[in-house]
């Protein structure tokens, strides 16, 4: 299907264009390429036909390197369509939304834009594994140069510290996806690198010890996109120093690589071995949650506050992913396209407010409804969604995270490895959040006017312009409409989830059946002495 | 036993070489400044000759009368020193000979033959070219050793006159002294395993060998005998503990040749272990090393690396830098060595072409660029080079990143191959270690990208200027513009690496086994190699 090709191929054309065009056309040709883009997604969205199934749509295949059976194939599931969805739909609001905060290097800053998003769709559309690496990996560098070149005061130490702990990362991944390979080829005698065929090979044929050693490479190398405790270091650093569409993009896609690979290869790969850990990465993802809000709770700088509450958000996203039922991954998926549309409004949100005032200072800074009255309406629309008010997007996910977590008990037609304490400890994170995230608002919203002195007054105007109103407005679209209709979303993805799942809940009855044997073993032991 | 006729035959590429050297080292000799200055160019002409003979001779058809151990490994080593050899001397234009032709050009001096060097600093290099494309026909130790040492010689005489200060002749020393060391300790090895088998043809050897093999296993000699060898070899390739001397002469040499000291000892050393290993018995049949080569080889390829990539963190000079990462490049290489024959040097053999392509274009832009006449040396030196010379830059970047092993550049997927090697083999450890090391690399390949595009410009690097020719930074372009196209065609890439990398014995299995597909064969066949590839792993 050429759909596919067209949606990889299309921003490279972009940035391309970008770099052969003049300066000033730069951005233009930019958000031109990025709504073309968003465009084909749509019309490959509506080509897609296999909404709700488990199946792969888009798919096609071109030969590289077939001697070790690495092919440039490509194809998506629904998940993978949303993703990709979400995907095109931030870039074009991207470019928009640094179509005055950028002012230098400008051939250059809309051409790594558009590579970025090419890279992007190429990890969500990748049926190959050394593909995807490729991608995921590719990611990093638009990235880096983003921070690097447009950032803040301390990019130099951002950027490298970004670029370190993911690449290593990923290498650690990299090593245990080539010897999941290995095995494969050890057993059939010929290499694949065909993502499907390698998780079916391995959730089948490794042991439970292969499988540990597996998941902690792939764990390792995710975790560190996701960001999971305790290697979360580099994200606040670098969403303080990126420009405003960097942090975006950052949150709204980059951070989800991560999570979209504990959906597309952890959970596939090793269940036995996922059945084992899901509690310890369960208490990873809720110390995450509680450490990020608290510290997102003594914050001033405001972009910083953002940045962390990513960390704490995408703790549940985690939760809900190893719920291992449908209720905690529909809520996961759910959150990560919720958590890409109102944090990266968020990051939008902030990044529009230093433009005008140069400053991210919660103590400098307040009472700006009377100033920017339209912003402030954005700000605590977008808050509140962040937050889970009911009605808005966020609580529909942040509630099936924690229901699943809930029910992954021991019992029921999906029987799971958390349940109610892990459910409880992450519900704190909610009312956290809430806290910190209030407050901020209380702060810069609302209370006295407080304007710092800006010297360099950009002619921008004191209240968001058109252009601003419209970066905004369909993310907050967006919200209201996944807030009241998720069951658009929900149905769309079952079949995906479903097909993830079909091995669990033997594996975890097998699990759990084990180990009241060996507790009624011990008892009985006990009590014969 | 193959004829001298026949041989000869194989030996086309290397003698079109030598013929070049006699007329390079003239060209550079005659009284015309236009003339002489073509020496560059003669050099090239014989180069690309050389490489294309190597394609002919090296035809499928041919092979089969070539009785070397690995009848097509020449085809692929002459292309990618042809190529690699064409840029280095690109990369060399303009700074040979440069201070006394300007004297000339003022009037100040008459031109003398005596003091010129331009002809033999071509010649010396293209006769270390054929050195290394000698190591491939070797099929005893004395044309081993004779190959290796037609390949250093001319080096140390590179390093000395490639430029006129203190460091270059200190470098040139250091390397002299420690390379002898190195040859007499390797020949000293040869010498054992002569004493070990009674012959120093290969195929003697590996029928000696094969046979104490077969009793129960290598005998004392030949296993020490190997052990020193291989130690000895590894100081072409850097290998620790015999690296200490890289950083030292990278430093003092020039640019252009530090970049052929990178490429061509290195390449010839790992060739050399590899011929050697598949002489005294190594094949994809029978792919297991003794147990104390694997240790050492495995302690050897660790601390490589390691010591390489530690080494490089903590240099402020470029060029050291650069010497610590090609340290490190061959402990990654000697991953591929322990794998064997097979998936392991074909790996390899792929590994040296993206190391060669990455390492000539970083230092092609050192050679293409100067502060003051003078080569850069520091950081500080390329900080804001972006500004005044963006191609450059993006040359710097390109090429660190491939030699990073970033994806899709060209060393990722020598890096791949090199790890799926690896752990096909069952050597997941190493890899695991490498990987870890190919993190710590990032934090200084780093630096080369990032200081060049996103530091300020300081006073240092505010006066520096292009090069005397525009040559080596058109040889940078080149090399890049390979890193970054190669990728696409790999199919075709590993397939050839695959074809030069197989051992005659496997070929003869495989030709064998077309013959008369038989059952029973083919399941010694597996067993063998099952019990090749648990050996490994239950270490």
């Amino acid at each position: 299907m050429i759909w596919g090709w067209i949606l990889l191929l299309l921003p490279i054309a972009g940035a391309l264009g970008v770099v052969g065009s003049s300066a000033r056309a730069a951005k233009s040709v930019a958000l031109l390429t990025t709504l073309a883009t968003f465009g084909v997604s749509i019309a490959a969205a509506i080509e897609f036909k296999v909404w709700g199934s488990g199946d792969f749509g888009l798919v096609s295949s071109i030969p590289w390197l077939s001697e070790v059976g690495i092919n440039l194939s490509i194809g998506a599931d629904s998940v993978a369509m949303m993703l990709v969805l979400l995907t095109t739909l931030l870039m074009p609001l991207a470019v928009l939304g640094s179509w005055t905060a950028v002012s230098e290097r400008l051939k250059e800053y809309y051409g790594w834009l558009l590579l970025i998003e090419a890279a992007m769709i190429g990890v969500f559309l990748a049926r190959d594994l050394v593909f995807f690496y490729i991608c995921f990996e590719f990611t990093l560098v638009p990235m880096y140069f983003l921070i690097a070149i447009y950032g803040g005061s301390g990019r130099a130490r951002a950027c490298i510290k970004f670029f370190l702990y993911t690449f290593t990362g990923s290498l650690i991944a990299l090593v245990g996806f080539l010897y999941v390979a290995w095995c494969y080829a050890e057993s059939t005698g010929t290499w694949d690198f065909e993502i499907a065929t390698l998780c079916t090979f391995a959730a089948t044929e490794l042991s439970l010890g292969q499988q540990l050693w597996v998941l902690v490479a792939l764990v390792i190398g995710f975790a560190v996109k996701i960001p999971l405790f305790p290697v979360h270091t580099w994200l606040p650093l670098a969403h303080t120093e990126a420009p405003t569409a960097g942090s975006v993009i950052l949150a709204g896609v980059l951070l989800k690589l991560g999570t979209y690979g504990i959906f597309r290869f952890v959970l596939p790969m090793t269940p036995d071995a996922v059945v084992e850990w899901a509690p310890i990465l369960g208490i990873l993802a809720i110390i995450g949650i509680l450490y990020a809000g608290l510290i997102c709770w003594v914050q001033t700088d405001v972009k910083k506050l953002v940045a962390y509450s990513s960390v704490s958000h995408l703790g549940f996203c985690v939760l809900g992913l190893f719920a291992l039922n449908p209720l905690g991954l529909q809520g996961a998926v759910l959150y990560m396209i919720n958590h890409g549309l109102s944090t990266g409004a968020l990051f939008f949100l902030v990044g529009m407010m230093y433009e005008r005032y140069h400053t991210r200072d919660m103590n400098s800074i307040g009472g700006l409804a009377k100033r920017m009255p339209i912003w402030a309406f954005f700000m605590v629309f977008f808050v509140l969604a962040s937050v889970g008010l009911p009605g808005l997007n966020g609580f529909v996910s942040e509630f099936l995270c924690l229901i699943g977590t809930f029910a992954a008990g021991e019992s029921g037609s999906y029987p799971g490895v958390l349940g109610p304490w892990f459910a409880a400890f992450a519900a704190l994170g909610m009312i956290v959040a809430a806290m910190y995230l209030l407050i901020m608002v209380g702060k810069i919203v609302f209370g006295a006017l407080k304007e710092p002195v800006n010297e360099d007054h950009h002619d921008l105007p004191a209240d968001l312009s058109p252009r601003e109103i419209i970066v905004l407005a369909p993310l907050a679209v967006l919200c209201v409409l996944l807030g009241i209709q998720p069951g658009i979303a929900m149905d769309a993805m079952d079949g995906s989830i479903n097909e993830t799942l079909a091995v669990y809940p033997d594996i975890v009855k097998g699990a759990i059946q084990q180990v009241t044997d060996a507790g009624s073993t011990v008892l009985r032991g006990g009590m014969n002495q | 036993m193959m004829s001298m006729s026949n041989h000869l035959w194989f030996l086309i590429p290397e003698a079109i070489l030598l013929v070049g050297v006699v007329f390079t080292a003239i060209t550079g000799l005659v009284r015309s400044v236009s003339v002489r200055q073509l020496a560059p160019a003669v050099a090239a002409v014989f180069v690309v000759a050389s490489g294309v003979a190597s394609v002919f001779v090296f035809a499928p058809d041919r092979l089969d009368t070539s009785a070397f151990l690995m009848p097509a490994l020449g085809r692929w080593v002459g292309v990618i020193t042809a190529g690699i050899g064409l840029i280095l001397i690109i990369a060399s234009v303009g700074r040979v000979d440069r201070r006394l032709e300007q004297s000339v050009a003022a009037g100040r001096l008459r031109f003398d033959p005596l003091r010129s060097s331009r002809g033999e600093y071509y010649a010396f290099m293209l006769l270390s070219l054929a050195g290394l494309m000698l190591v491939c026909t070797a099929n005893d130790l004395i044309w081993l050793f004779l190959a290796l040492e037609l390949t250093s010689l001319p080096t140390y005489v590179l390093v000395a006159m490639s430029r006129t200060n203190r460091l270059a002749q200190e470098a040139a020393m250091k390397y002299f002294f420690l390379g002898a060391m190195s040859a007499a300790i390797f020949l000293y090895g040869f010498a054992l395993l002569y004493a070990a088998t009674g012959t120093i043809e290969f195929d003697g050897m590996r029928a000696a060998l094969k046979a104490q093999a077969a009793e129960g296993e290598l005998g004392a000699l030949a296993i020490g005998g190997l052990l020193l060898s291989l130690f000895g070899i590894g100081y072409k390739l850097a290998a620790a503990p015999l690296h200490l001397y890289a950083a030292d002469v990278y430093e003092g040499a020039s640019a252009p040749v530090t970049a052929f000291l990178g490429f061509v000892p290195k390449a010839a050393g790992t060739l050399a272990i590899m011929v050697l290993l598949v002489a005294t018995g190594l094949d994809e049949l029978m792919a297991l090393l003794p147990y104390p080569i694997l240790i050492m080889l495995w302690v050897v390829a660790v601390l490589t690396m390691t010591l390489g990539n530690i080494g490089a963190l903590l240099q402020r000079s470029v060029k050291r830098m650069l010497a610590y990462s090609s340290i490190a490049h061959s402990g990654y290489i000697l991953i591929g060595i322990i794998a064997g024959p097979g998936l392991g040097y074909s790996a390899v053999l792929f590994y040296l072409l993206a190391y060669g392509i990455g390492n000539t274009a970083a230092f092609s832009v050192l050679s293409g660029l100067e502060r003051r006449g003078e080569e850069l040396t520091t950081l500080e030196d390329l900080a804001g080079l972006r500004q005044r010379h963006p191609v450059m830059a993006a040359v710097l970047a390109i090429s660190s990143g491939s030699l990073l092993g970033f994806p899709p550049l060209l060393g990722f997927w020598g890096k791949l191959l090199l790890f799926i090697a690896g752990i096909q083999t069952g050597h997941l450890v190493l890899v695991v270690i490498a990987a870890v090391n190919s993190a710590i690399s990032g934090w200084y390949y780093l630096k080369l990208v990032a200081v060049p595009i996103m530091a300020a410009p300081t006073a240092r690097s505010e006066s520096v200027e292009r090069g005397p020719s525009n040559w080596p930074r058109l040889a940078g372009i080149v090399m890049v513009v390979a890193t970054l196209v190669l990728p696409v065609f790999l199919g075709w890439l590993v397939a050839e690496s695959n074809d030069s990398a197989r051992t005659s014995q496997a070929v003869m299995a495989d030709q064998l086994q077309s013959e008369t597909e038989d059952n029973s064969g083919r399941l010694a066949r597996l067993s063998a190699l099952e019990t090749a590839l648990q050996g490994p792993a239950q270490r």
